[in-house]
């Protein structure tokens, strides 16, 4: 049984590190939302981030955070291209077509990674690498209280963009019915690319937010994309405030379960709720029925 | 019509025997040498290594190191018994799976691999020695430190390096030492080790011995590879206030601890890592040389001393790698092999398991007593004793390899 001086920095912890899941979610869940793809390709795609935010801060001197105005961007520009040049042109509309062009693109962007970036661990060293904020008597590293902000601040901007924004307008009009959206001019080729870009830069943003507190590796994003895929079903596909509670919730579960049930059976907390939601409400927290 | 002048019943026609038998005679003149005895032109060495998967750095570093050893043999006439012939590396990627180790022994084996390194991790070697001990391939453990590797009496398995039980008693009688050489000694520790085999089996070892010299086990604590993130074990440290924090873990999961430890702002007399994946890592030191102050390690390292090791450290040095255990044990592991083809005088499976069985190779390049084998063991191999002081990895035992004295407290 552990300290329970521990619980409140643990809770803490898990808030903090579930915020980071939940920025990796927010891009997938869009990503499922409008184009109903299950992108298999989203730890490939958030690694390449992470090498982007290193290599800027290692060979340009580049802040991390000041990489924000960089890396999402970039993102958003490959995530594009790659909806409109590959994934759309491949899967022809079909899904298991789509599923498997996102996992063949997971394996070439990985084993190009590993080609390129050899299977070194790389870490950048911040002036704020080990700084901590305290609260509540708990010590939290400065970089995961930025990335708890920072999570907040993505899913409102995408939440605002959906909301008040033509491009949101037309995004919620495909993923609803995309015949009559193409008949009221929306060019969907061109809205399910921005979709899949603005996912990808959510990726952008978590690398950003991601690396002064973690490292870098060809196989760092598989550690996060099985997580990102249960808080989309947690949330509820398709809800950003969903992949955001989902997140924390889970971190949460995660940091708990880690210190009541050991550290290795610290995952089982995880899949033991998904499979409890998934049998009593399988639209997730906040999904609709369809 | 066909030209059938001089030959009889299809045999070699007269001009053709004269020539055959002054070749012939020639070979004889020089010594009659490899060719005839159908000696293969290369020698088919095996390096499987898990250079992708959640190892990949060390699996690489391994490759590397490796690969060096079949450059610098070639270069210096290859296999003298086999007629110079060169070594040719058979690549193979376990993916930091057992199974996957396994298919790729097989699928050299059907290739005609004539011996095999592997495999970095204690698992995978399990299996790919295992598979190899199937058609008695030679097969070389470069890293993998569980004993149960030599222990199951396969005759086709050899290892160079030191096992988990040399280095849990060689760590834990050094500790007592250091404990005994300081006013403010340790009476608590904690283990974090990685859950497989090899953080597994040393964490049991050292929790068995390390009561023996008076160090009471707080807590053992088991963690899965990949971990995201070390908070909650770092937490439970702060909270159970160990004076030892001993982990045994891969780079990865040791940067992330390390990092964690100093964020949540840790303080105990020591850390003393057996097989700690970054202690004893130039590439860690460098990188956060004010989280690896002070850490103690027990593990693989070179003679600090030996002309020859220098020199190996600097020319991979020149190839951009960080100079880690990895590349030294796989490249002393090519070694070990190719001297064994040499003293075979063959690349048949069973002459060159009986000539590593009884190997003496001089390995004074590594800080061992003279090379013995019992049950495929080199009873010879010995880890040493480093701690980071001011950004450098210093050797501190044993005292004829020592560069430095140790500093325990570590922050003292």
């Amino acid at each position: 049984m552990p300290d329970l001086a521990i619980i409140i920095p643990s809770v803490l912890n898990g808030l903090t590190t579930g915020a980071l899941y939940a920025l990796v979610a927010l891009g997938l869940t869009l990503i499922y939302g409008v184009l109903h793809i299950i992108n298999f390709a989203h730890g490939a795609l958030l690694m390449l981030g992470l090498y982007a935010v290193y290599y800027l801060n290692t060979r340009f001197g580049l802040d991390p955070y000041v990489c924000l105005l960089i890396v999402p961007p970039a993102m958003f520009a490959l995530g594009y291209a790659l909806q409109r040049g590959i994934i759309g042109r491949a899967g022809h509309g079909r899904d298991e077509n789509i599923l498997l062009v996102t996992l063949g693109l997971s394996i070439v962007i990985e084993n190009l990674a590993l080609f390129f970036f050899k299977s070194d661990t790389r870490i950048i060293d911040t002036p704020y690498s080990f700084e901590v904020v305290q609260i509540i008597g708990a010590f939290v590293p400065e970089p995961k209280v930025f990335a708890f902000i920072g999570a907040f601040v993505t899913a409102g901007l995408l939440w605002a963009l959906m909301s008040f924004t033509d491009l949101g307008r037309a995004i919620r009009a495909l993923a609803k019915e995309r015949k009559g959206a193409t008949l009221v001019g929306i060019n969907a080729d061109h809205v399910y690319a921005m979709s899949f870009g603005l996912g990808i830069a959510c990726l952008g943003v978590a690398a950003c937010l991601l690396l002064p507190s973690y490292y870098v590796s060809p196989q760092v994003g598989q550690g996060f994309v099985l997580i990102a895929f249960t808080i989309v079903v947690l949330g509820g596909m398709g809800s950003f405030v969903g992949a955001l509670i989902g997140g924390l919730f889970i971190g949460v579960v995660e940091a708990l379960s880690g210190l009541f049930l050991g550290e290795s059976l610290g995952q089982i907390g995880i899949f033991a709720i998904f499979i409890v939601v998934l049998i009593f409400r399988p639209t997730g927290l906040l999904g609709h029925k369809v | 019509m066909t030209d059938n002048k001089g030959k009889r019943n299809g045999g070699l026609g007269r001009r053709e025997f004269l020539a055959t038998g002054a070749a012939v005679l020639g070979l004889g003149v020089t010594g009659f040498p490899a060719v005839l005895r159908a000696q293969p032109a290369s020698v088919k060495v095996g390096l499987i290594h898990p250079v992708s998967g959640f190892i990949a750095f060390s699996g690489t570093q391994c490759r590397e190191g490796a690969q060096m050893a079949i450059a610098d043999i070639n270069a210096a006439g290859g296999i003298k018994s086999l007629g110079g012939a060169k070594l040719e590396a058979m690549l193979g990627d376990s993916q930091g799976k057992p199974e996957v180790g396994a298919s790729e022994v097989s699928k050299m084996v059907e290739g005609g691999v004539h011996g095999i390194v592997a495999g970095y991790s204690s698992a995978i070697s399990l299996a790919t020695s295992q598979e190899a001990a199937k058609s008695m391939t030679p097969h070389i453990v470069d890293v993998g430190v569980s004993d149960q590797i030599v222990d199951r009496g396969l005759k086709n398995t050899f290892r160079f390096a030191p096992g988990y039980g040399t280095i849990a008693k060689f760590a834990v009688d050094n500790l007592a030492g250091i404990n005994q050489m300081s006013d403010d000694k340790a009476k608590t520790a904690m283990i974090i080790h990685e859950e497989s085999l090899f953080g597994t089996g040393t964490a049991n070892l050292l929790q068995k011995k390390l009561p023996e010299i008076g160090i009471e086990v707080l807590d053992v604590i088991k963690h899965a590879n990949p971990t995201r993130d070390f908070t909650n074990i770092v937490l439970q440290i702060k909270s159970k206030k160990p004076d030892l924090i001993i982990p045994a873990n891969y780079y990865n999961e040791y940067v992330l601890l390390a990092r964690t430890m100093r964020q949540q702002q840790v303080k105990a007399k020591g850390i003393y890592s057996v097989l700690g994946g970054a202690a004893s890592n130039y590439k860690f030191v460098n990188e956060f040389p004010e989280a690896a102050q002070g850490i103690m390690d027990c593990n693989h390292w070179f003679n600090p001393k030996s002309e020859v090791a220098l020199q190996r450290k600097a020319a991979a040095e020149a190839k951009g790698l960080v100079y880690t255990y990895e590349v030294f044990l796989a490249y002393n592991a090519v070694l070990a092999l190719a001297d064994g083809f040499e003293r075979a005088g063959s690349t048949e499976h069973d002459a060159v398991n009986a000539a590593l069985a009884a190997s003496t190779l001089d390995m004074s390049y590594m800080p061992y007593g003279p090379t013995r084998m019992i049950n495929g063991q080199n009873v010879g191999a010995r880890p040493v004793n480093t701690q980071v002081l001011d950004g450098k990895i210093e050797v501190i035992f044993p005292q004829q390899f020592a560069s430095a004295k140790p500093v325990f407290p570590m922050n003292s």
